[in-house]
């Protein structure tokens, strides 16, 4: 039987769900950007789940004693005009004689990997800060609030790096860091929605009703503060892939052999004017990755929400 | 009408209840105070949460214990938590970071000669972003939806997402390589070429018998070479100089660039729709007038502001740009002293990157509610 205290909101009494969802995909196919960046995205995923099917090269082994191929080898491809005889490689040879163009496809697993996992760890700690100071407002509000504005303070990556140099170099540490720095983004999203919503009719019926603090929060305000959620957790991945790419480069976030694209071009930077494709490749991936999450995430900001419009100005 | 000014504040900043504006700078400045103090916290926690102890941080894994323990009293570190932050806010008041252990040297100094080469690379970034953002924003808006404004924002799209580090070695390919022996060719690194030197200020005008601090001063401006060689009129190193920045501020100012040239679109846009624009076009007014003369003022504030917000992705973006250019600011110094476990380096440069982003941060949102009386009466 349903609770007492259990009242729906209006959002959810006016249309159903899935005819939002239905409308929203609608608006979302229209939209030029967002086509044009999930069809990149596609591509990116398909090529990430089928990396192996896709190449006959490992992205960690050597060449060495497997095939006669040279150091920091430009691409070689057949079709335009590169010797038969020779093997084929569509990006070339890196410094350690491995086949980039397989490096680069299993590049995108594990950047796909990494925009999810920093995103869904800063919003799941980031909601719940936004929604705990939003609801119960006071000085938990203003100490929640405060350190969020402390850890705004600092340049992101800055801030990464700052932590990445307490937790220890690692993929994993530079994730972390880059969760962390994301949180404020996602908490005060939240805790936006929160002060708007908690004044609502739908809210003070269920609290008069007497539903409890944890049922009003979960069931009723949280799952209104998604929209605005998941617009920004779109863009915030563009800009973990960014990050971790950039620590990587750094040499503080991904560790060798790992197939990561901003370790990729940090290993070979050196040797841009006599190597330039082990640079360009792995960095165009990354381009792409981003442009399709920046892309996309534009998309569902006008779908979704169009008072979120200005603030990127899109 | 405006908010009343409390006592302290009045007494402190002067403030009287008819001046909203001085009130809202007054405001600002206290709610500053905490952030500052938070960012202080997190610089000293910083240093106190490395792994392994401080003083084999410092000194090295090889330090004897009778080593450490005079390091530690030395330092305070056998002291409770709370009197070490107290002693490490004092010393900050006093502008003293401590010693960088690798070099020798107090970390201030280090920074006073780091700090101008990235000051000069964000200023030449920010000229670049917004003397090409705001007339590609009002190109795209003045045609909207035609070829001209799909590619400007397309492109837009593509120097958001670009890497800052890949962009620039791009650029260094094809300025330093592609375009060898053109007119064209720029130097991929450095901030000037070998063999050419800039005076410092003190050797220019020949001072002798400076005090410390104006000493610091005039390295720290000597040091922007750019505005030491227009200031003491050495065209040579001005234009070498010059050639030098392009690159690296092309790099860092391009995610500002995109940035600047959607805001502008979408503000003249927002505009647009407004009754005063539709009087000037009733009045007869040609189009371009209007979207140059009426809606383009009206669309600058959010304008100003998105500049001063980009400056943290710039500060971020020159410790890339500056480890890809080779360029000896800020950004390269941090990297470098963080790979050396440098970490009082690191705290130093930290805090006051995070102090710079905050006061701009607070320049900007004063200069806001200066433009625009509704913040500052709000």
């Amino acid at each position: 039987m349903k609770n007492l205290g259990d009242v729906e909101g209006p959002a959810r009494l006016e249309t159903s769900a899935p005819s939002r969802l239905r409308s929203t995909i609608r608006t979302l196919l229209r939209n030029r950007s967002a086509v044009l960046g999930l069809t990149i995205l596609s591509i990116l995923t398909f090529v990430a789940i089928f990396a192996p099917f896709l190449t006959k090269y490992d992205p960690v082994k050597p060449l060495i004693g497997i095939e006669k191929v040279e150091k920091r080898a430009p691409p070689c491809i057949h079709l335009l005009g590169c010797p038969k005889d020779q093997p084929q490689h569509l990006f070339g040879i890196d410094g350690n004689v491995r086949d980039v163009f397989t490096r680069v496809l299993y590049g995108a697993r594990l950047s796909l990997i990494i925009g999810f996992s920093t995103v869904t760890f800063a919003i799941v700690i980031g909601t719940i800060l936004g929604l705990i100071s939003g609801y119960l407002g006071g000085w938990v509000d203003n100490v929640i609030m405060r350190i969020m504005d402390v850890l705004l303070a600092f340049p992101s990556l800055l801030l990464a790096i700052a932590i990445v140099t307490v937790l220890g170099t690692g993929l994993i540490n530079a994730l972390i860091a880059i969760g962390i720095v994301s949180i404020p983004t996602y908490a005060r999203v939240t805790r936006a929605s929160v002060l708007l919503l908690k004044e609502m009719d739908f809210v003070t019926a269920s609290r008069a009703l007497g539903a409890d603090h944890l049922s009003i929060m979960l069931r009723h305000i949280l799952p209104n503060t998604l929209t605005p959620l998941i617009v920004y957790g779109t863009l915030g991945i563009a800009t973990a892939i960014l990050d971790a790419a950039a620590l990587s480069f750094l040499g503080l976030g991904a560790q060798h052999p790992t197939p990561e694209w901003g370790l990729m071009v940090g290993q070979e930077y050196k040797n841009v004017f006599n190597a330039p494709h082990l640079t360009f490749f792995p960095g165009i991936a990354l381009m792409l990755v981003v442009l399709s999450f920046n892309l996309l995430g534009d998309g569902l900001r006008d779908a979704l929400d169009p008072r979120l419009a200005r603030i990127r100005g899109g | 009408m405006g908010r009343r000014c409390s006592p302290i504040l009045s007494a402190a900043c002067g403030c009287s209840n008819q001046n909203p504006m001085l009130q809202y700078i007054a405001r600002r400045l206290v709610s500053a105070l905490p952030v500052l103090l938070g960012i202080l916290f997190i610089t000293f926690a910083l240093a106190r949460l490395l792994p392994g102890d401080p003083c084999r941080a410092a000194l090295g894994e090889r330090a004897t214990d009778q080593v450490c323990d005079a390091f530690e009293k030395r330092y305070g570190l056998d002291k409770p938590i709370p009197i070490q932050f107290w002693i490490y806010f004092k010393d900050v008041l006093r502008g003293d970071l401590g010693m960088s252990f690798r070099q020798g040297r107090p970390t201030m100094e280090i920074l006073v000669e780091r700090l101008p080469t990235t000051i000069e690379l964000a200023f030449a970034a920010m000229i670049f972003a917004t003397l090409l953002g705001i007339p590609l924003g009002i190109i795209s808006a003045y045609w909207r939806n035609s070829p001209i404004d799909v590619g400007t924002m397309l492109m837009a799209n593509i120097g958001v997402s670009m890497p800052v580090f890949v962009l620039g070695l791009l650029l260094e390919y094809i300025f330093a390589i592609i375009f060898k022996d053109t007119p064209l060719w720029l130097p991929p690194s450095g901030r000037l070429s070998s063999g050419v030197t800039l005076p410092s200020l003190t050797e220019t005008w020949g001072l002798v018998n400076v005090s410390p601090g104006l000493n610091s001063l005039l390295t720290f401006f000597s040091r922007l070479y750019i505005f030491n060689a227009l200031i003491t009129g050495n065209w040579k190193v001005l234009n070498d100089a010059f050639r030098h920045l392009i690159l690296p501020a092309m790099a860092v100012g391009t995610i500002p660039l995109a940035i600047v040239a959607r805001m502008t679109r979408s503000s003249i846009l927002d505009v647009m729709g407004l009754d005063y624009i539709r009087t000037a076009r009733a009045k007869g007014l040609r189009m371009p007038g209007v979207v140059l003369k009426h809606a383009f003022r009206n669309a600058l504030l959010p304008i100003v502001t998105i500049i001063g917000l980009s400056l943290g992705g710039l500060l971020s973006g020159a410790v890339l740009t500056e480890t890809v250019f080779n360029l000896p600011g800020v950004g390269r110094t941090m990297f470098e002293s963080i790979t050396a476990r440098d970490y009082t380096v690191v705290q130093g440069f930290t805090l006051v990157i995070a102090v710079i982003y905050v006061t701009v941060n607070l320049i900007v949102d004063v200069l806001y509610a200066f433009l625009d009386p509704r913040i500052r009466l709000g």
